[in-house]
């Protein structure tokens, strides 16, 4: 059940990938860690110190920060690059596209202060696109962890993967719900078996699925909560198996609904299976100034938004 | 030096034969770039045809101004990285030739895709790093279009490589004083070149006669002896756009156009043909 979840914690996510990228650090040292001006916000301090000779401070310079991590994958180095999410990957496409993308180089961008939940800095800051962007770059893996666990946990993985890859994660302080978890890129994470509906989720989200899947069990549906937290290569074999069970599914992401999560699972079930979907998400919008708090709900990512949407998704699926 | 100026003539031919080939290329900054790759390749930079992506123990090459690929193209074949054959492909379906160098296609010496303009600074200025951690004493090469230098990332990576003391780092720029829509100085102009590169803290070296293969070499092994010095240098190269076909020389009408049938044999009877045609 999923009010049987343990919480272990509260923590930031971009914690995890700091104390993720200094255990990358020891096992492996071809690991190196750049940053563009940020080093504070994304959690270097104690790689910086344990590995001086590792750390490239580059200034805010986030273009020359992408090329440069690619030219270092020549002689084995595996570059992780660090900045918040919006300068991660708007900011320099092209130079993810040309020199990591399609030259097939072994960079991990690392990517924090992702979506509405940075809060108070605004718009500017709060990347709503990044999902998209990075999905659609062949040969690119995206992940995007839920948690403090999750986050350190995929950090070690993506150093041992090779191959280009986008990290996402956040800013706010968030409940720690998968520290006895395992963590497998590309494979989903069921957290609860049901019949009526899918709700599948990725980032800061999914612990709003688990508090919607609660709800919804309280009032005696069936829900089937599901971490897509790779949201490429898509784990398709966990989502066809969960929608043939259910015939209908709510997605929750905190990023616009067109080229999200969403998106992904909506190709999925459109090519293989058919199913009403119902999208929670951005609507095609920018965020704003507020406490992540105050975002969260008046973007319409709160357990309740959720919770409507598998009402409404299980309604349409009956009327069929 | 004879040996380098038929290397140079032979590279000169593919050129030409290559974008005739497939009517598309850019022939003007491959020809002005032909010396420079020469000298290069076979005479100063120490490097090993059997291809190893990670370059380990050897001196490595970066093309930023991806759009001169059949100078690139023709140097590693020549260099013995591919069969000469190939470079008939060129720009044709299924051909690991692409219009712009790729490593996609595993072409062997290609490093890192190049094009989309102004990245290879930062590209080479990595690649430098890396050598440095790996405890190497060797060297890396870049090469750049003038025009490109309208890029705000070159001189983010100018900037950064001066601060870091990137010190195994020759990069050197094509100038040629042309861009698509014309000359530099109309487009964008570069302005004092040399004195910009000074005010970021390099090593400036500055070269009249890029289209003299000895020139080039004499001036490549000056900028080696600045190894280890603390600052990375630059050579500003000046060549003449189209170099070695008359009627293409100096104007930027042939960046990007290929010459047709009649304007071929007009080049090719300018080019002894010296190691044998593709």
């Amino acid at each position: 059940m999923l009010k049987d979840i343990k919480v272990t914690g509260q923590k930031d996510t971009r914690s995890g990938f700091g104390d993720g990228i200094l255990e990358a650090g020891r096992k492996n040292s071809n690991v190196v860690a750049l940053t563009a001006d940020l080093a504070g916000s994304l959690k270097l301090g104690a790689f910086i110190k344990e590995f001086p000779e590792r750390y490239i401070q580059v200034g805010i310079a986030e273009a020359n920060m992408i090329s440069m991590a690619a030219g270092m994958t020549i002689g084995g180095k595996i570059p992780f690059t660090t900045t918040f999410a919006n300068f991660s990957t708007g900011r320099v496409y092209d130079q993810i596209r040309q020199s990591v993308a399609y030259s097939g180089k072994n960079v991990k961008i690392c990517a924090s202060h992702a979506g509405v939940t940075l809060g108070e800095d605004g718009a500017t800051h709060q990347i709503l696109e990044d999902i998209g962007m990075m999905k659609m770059l062949p040969g690119m893996t995206v992940i995007v962890p839920c948690d403090y666990s999750q986050t350190k946990a995929a950090t070690l993985a993506i150093a041992d993967y090779q191959g280009p890859v986008y990290l996402r994660f956040g800013r706010p302080v968030w409940p720690i719900f998968t520290s006895e978890l395992p963590f497998e890129i590309g494979k989903a994470q069921v957290f609860s078996e049901g019949a009526d509906v899918s709700i599948f989720a990725c980032g800061h989200l999914v612990w709003k699925a688990i508090e919607a899947g609660i709800i919804l069990e309280e009032k005696g549906i069936s829900v089937e909560v599901i971490n897509i937290h790779t949201i490429k290569p898509l784990d398709t074999e966990a989502v066809l198996n969960s929608i043939r069970k259910t015939k209908c599914v709510v997605t929750a992401e905190e990023h616009n609904v067109l080229g999200g999560l969403g998106d992904s699972i909506a190709q999925v079930a459109a090519r293989h299976f058919p199913v009403p979907i119902e999208y929670v998400g951005t609507n095609d919008t920018f965020g704003e100034s507020g406490t992540p708090a105050q975002l969260l709900k008046k973007y319409g990512l709160e357990a309740t938004n959720i919770v409507e949407a598998a009402e409404k998704v299980i309604a349409r699926k009956k009327a069929q | 030096m004879a040996e380098l100026k038929e290397i140079a003539s032979q590279v000169r031919r593919d050129i030409v034969r290559m974008v005739h080939g497939v009517s598309s290329g850019h022939p003007g900054g491959s020809l002005g770039c032909t010396d420079y790759f020469t000298a290069l390749f076979f005479r100063v930079m120490k490097h090993n045809p059997e291809f190893n992506m990670d370059a380990t123990g050897e001196d490595v090459f970066v093309l930023s101004n991806g759009h001169i690929s059949p100078v690139y193209y023709s140097t590693l074949a020549r260099a013995g990285y591919f069969d000469i054959k190939e470079l008939s492909t060129f720009r044709k379906i299924d051909s690991r030739l692409q219009g712009h160098p790729a490593t996609h296609e595993h072409l062997p010496g290609i490093r890192m895709a190049a094009g989309s303009l102004g990245q290879g600074m930062s590209v080479a200025i990595g690649m430098a790093l890396t050598k440095k951690l790996n405890g190497e004493d060797t060297t890396v090469f870049s090469l750049h279009g003038d025009g490109e230098l309208d890029e705000g990332q070159n001189w983010e990576a100018i900037m950064f490589a001066a601060h870091k003391k990137v010190d195994n780092l020759i990069a050197t720029i094509d100038w040629n004083g042309q861009q698509i829509d014309g000359p530099t100085a109309k487009v964008m102009n570069l302005g004092d070149l040399p004195a910009k590169f000074l005010a970021f803290g390099w090593e400036v070296i500055v070269l009249e006669k890029g289209n003299d293969v000895e020139e080039i070499v004499a001036t490549l092994e000056k900028a080696k002896t600045f190894k280890g010095k603390g600052k990375p240098v630059v050579i500003l190269m000046r060549t003449v756009m189209g170099s070695g076909v008359d009627f293409m020389e100096g104007s930027h009408e042939w960046h990007g156009v290929a010459p047709n049938d009649e304007q071929l044999k007009k080049a090719l009877e300018q080019l002894p043909e010296t190691l044998g045609d593709y």
